[in-house]
């Protein structure tokens, strides 16, 4: 069986402080796939490491069979060239805590440039598709408005449609409810929900067990840059293993 | 001006009116009749003084003086270009990893920001004293004067003297766009170039624009230091004007007009193509 993620061993050190001890993790086609965790366990490291936003010093990341950032010639890795790079990084899509939508364009124009930069999709085309992504996204109507004029569910919801318009194999989430109101929550939520439906393979890091509980296959414990428990979803939730999975289970409920 | 203006609310079941009056601002009419007073003195004296207005009136559209005004405004603009560029390559290059790049950069601002652009126009006029010709060794080669002339001389020391200074702005520009504005970019899979010219550079501009604004303005006014080395700018035209008919205040008031309505023009400019950059602030 072929995964599509295949993380192997991955090592991140940030100067002397050793972010990554060796990560490991398969996901399977249409999975979905919650990290959970302390602050500074590394999950975002882990997510930014998958699309090389860091380079990992060790270790290697498949999306699909590729090889993330490299070339295996024989039994060696050559470094990619950055176009080539860019274009493995244009099938994974990241959904950030602090949106990241580019300020100086609409709504529209956010979902648009990925496929007219990137893909060369004609201007028309693209404008179609992205019409019908932000209609998905419950948004058709805010098509033509900045960021600025925008609620942070609002933006967070364009952020994921920008990530969809590059049809990708995989969908990356930093946090994506972490920096919202609390009533703002449950809207970006439910969009991500629609996702899950729609077959796409998705690690999520979150600290919504809720929603961990309902939609992920799987749900990773991550503590000092380690994986330190995985299994399945509600089993992980209710009958955690690891003493350290148990203590930041109460901690997270306790609040 | 002591206006009052009615304000009416409801205390309990009655109503009740007040007067409200305005401030009155004593300071500004004192210091508007200072300053007033102050120009009458101004214009009183240059009008008794020894200047012929008529005559200012008469060279201001003559074609010498016309030709240096369209000079000055060359030489504004190619070395505001050749600025801007260099700018921005030295910006790039000071965020850059390489450390043979930053380095030189830094090496190039530090050089150009130091020597006076005074002391750069004399030094490229005369390098022809110190490399007699130019050109590629056993292919082709040219007296140096032949190629740096005053236009040449006047480009290569305001345009990379502006470069020094454009590059901090552009820095500082390209700074001010948020670290997750790159990362999205990234993400969505386009090249540092792509990255650099679609989402971060438009960006910048709210930041670069206002200050380069500025420096062009300066820069109108730096390149009549060119006409020391007799680059034909609109001051060199005057003073050959006034060499041969001794009307020297005449002619430099009429340099001061052309000035003045080109900074007048561009200030105009700069404030169109600031809310240009600016409009997608707004809410
Ligand atoms: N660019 C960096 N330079 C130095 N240290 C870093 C850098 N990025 C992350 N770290 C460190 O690496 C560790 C893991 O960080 P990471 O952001 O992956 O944690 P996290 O699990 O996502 O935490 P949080 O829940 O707070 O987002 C932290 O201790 C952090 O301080
Ligand atoms: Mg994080």
């Amino acid at each position: 069986m072929t995964f599509t993620v295949e993380i192997r061993d991955l090592q991140k050190h940030y100067g002397t402080f050793h972010a990554l001890r060796g990560v490991s993790l398969e996901i399977g086609q249409g999975e979905v796939v919650c990290i959970i965790g302390p602050s500074g366990s590394g999950k975002s490291t882990l997510l930014r490491c998958i699309n090389q936003l860091e380079t990992p010093n060790a270790g290697i990341v498949r999306v699909n069979g590729d090889i993330i950032g490299y070339r295996l010639e024989g039994d060696e890795l050559h470094a990619l060239p950055d176009r080539s790079l860019a274009q493995q990084r244009s099938r994974i899509g990241m959904v950030f805590q602090q949106f990241n939508l580019f300020a100086h364009k609409t709504a529209l124009e956010n979902v648009m440039e990925g496929p007219v930069i990137v893909r060369r999709i004609a201007q028309s085309e693209a404008r179609q598709r992205g019409l019908e992504l932000l209609e998905r996204v419950g948004l058709a109507d805010k098509a033509d408005s900045y960021p600025a004029q925008l609620s942070g569910g609002q933006q967070q919801r364009v952020a994921i449609a920008r990530a969809m318009a590059m049809d990708p194999v995989l969908l990356l989430f930093d946090e994506p409810t972490s920096a919202l109101d609390p009533e703002l929550v449950s809207e970006v939520l439910q969009t991500m929900r629609e996702l899950t439906k729609s077959g796409l393979t998705m690690i999520v890091v979150t600290h919504e067990l809720g929603f961990a509980r309902d939609v992920a296959d799987r749900i990773v414990f991550m503590d000092q840059g380690q994986i330190v428990e995985a299994g399945d979803a509600r089993d992980l939730l209710i009958n955690p293993r690891h003493p350290r999975t148990q203590e930041f289970l109460a901690a997270v409920r306790s609040h | 001006m002591s206006h009052s203006t009615k304000v009416s609310h409801l205390s309990g079941s009655e109503k009740v009116t007040y007067r409200i009056s305005g401030k009155v601002h004593y300071g500004r009419y004192f210091s508007a009749a200072l300053i007033f007073l102050g120009l009458a003195l101004i214009v009183r004296a240059f009008w008794v003084g020894h200047i012929r207005w008529e005559l200012v009136g008469d060279y201001l559209f003559g074609p010498s003086i016309i030709n240096g005004i369209i000079n000055t405004l060359i030489l504004t603009a190619a070395a505001m270009v050749v600025g801007i560029v260099l700018g921005l390559a030295a910006a790039l290059m000071t965020l850059s990893q390489n450390p043979v790049l930053n380095l030189s950069a830094r090496a190039y601002i530090m050089v150009f920001r130091s020597v006076p652009v005074l002391l750069q126009l004399l030094i490229w006029y005369n390098l022809g004293l110190v490399f007699p010709t130019i050109g590629i060794p056993g292919l082709f080669s040219v007296p140096t004067t032949d190629v740096v002339t005053p236009f040449i001389a006047s480009l290569l020391a305001f345009g990379i003297m502006q470069g020094s200074y454009t590059s901090e702005v552009i820095r500082a520009g390209l700074l001010s766009v948020s670290r997750g504005q790159s990362e999205a970019a990234t993400a969505i899979g386009m090249t540092r170039m792509q990255s650099l010219r679609r989402i971060i550079i438009p960006q910048a501009m709210v930041v670069i624009i206002p200050p380069i604004g500025n420096e062009v303005i300066g820069m109108v006014k730096y390149t009549s230091i060119a006409s020391i080395i007799q680059y034909k700018d609109v001051i060199y035209s005057a003073q050959t004007i006034y060499y041969t008919n001794g009307r020297v205040i005449e002619l430099l008031m009429v340099c001061a007009f052309w000035y003045l309505l080109v900074v007048i023009v561009l200030s105009i400019l700069q404030r169109y193509v600031e809310n240009y950059f600016g409009r997608h602030h707004k809410r």
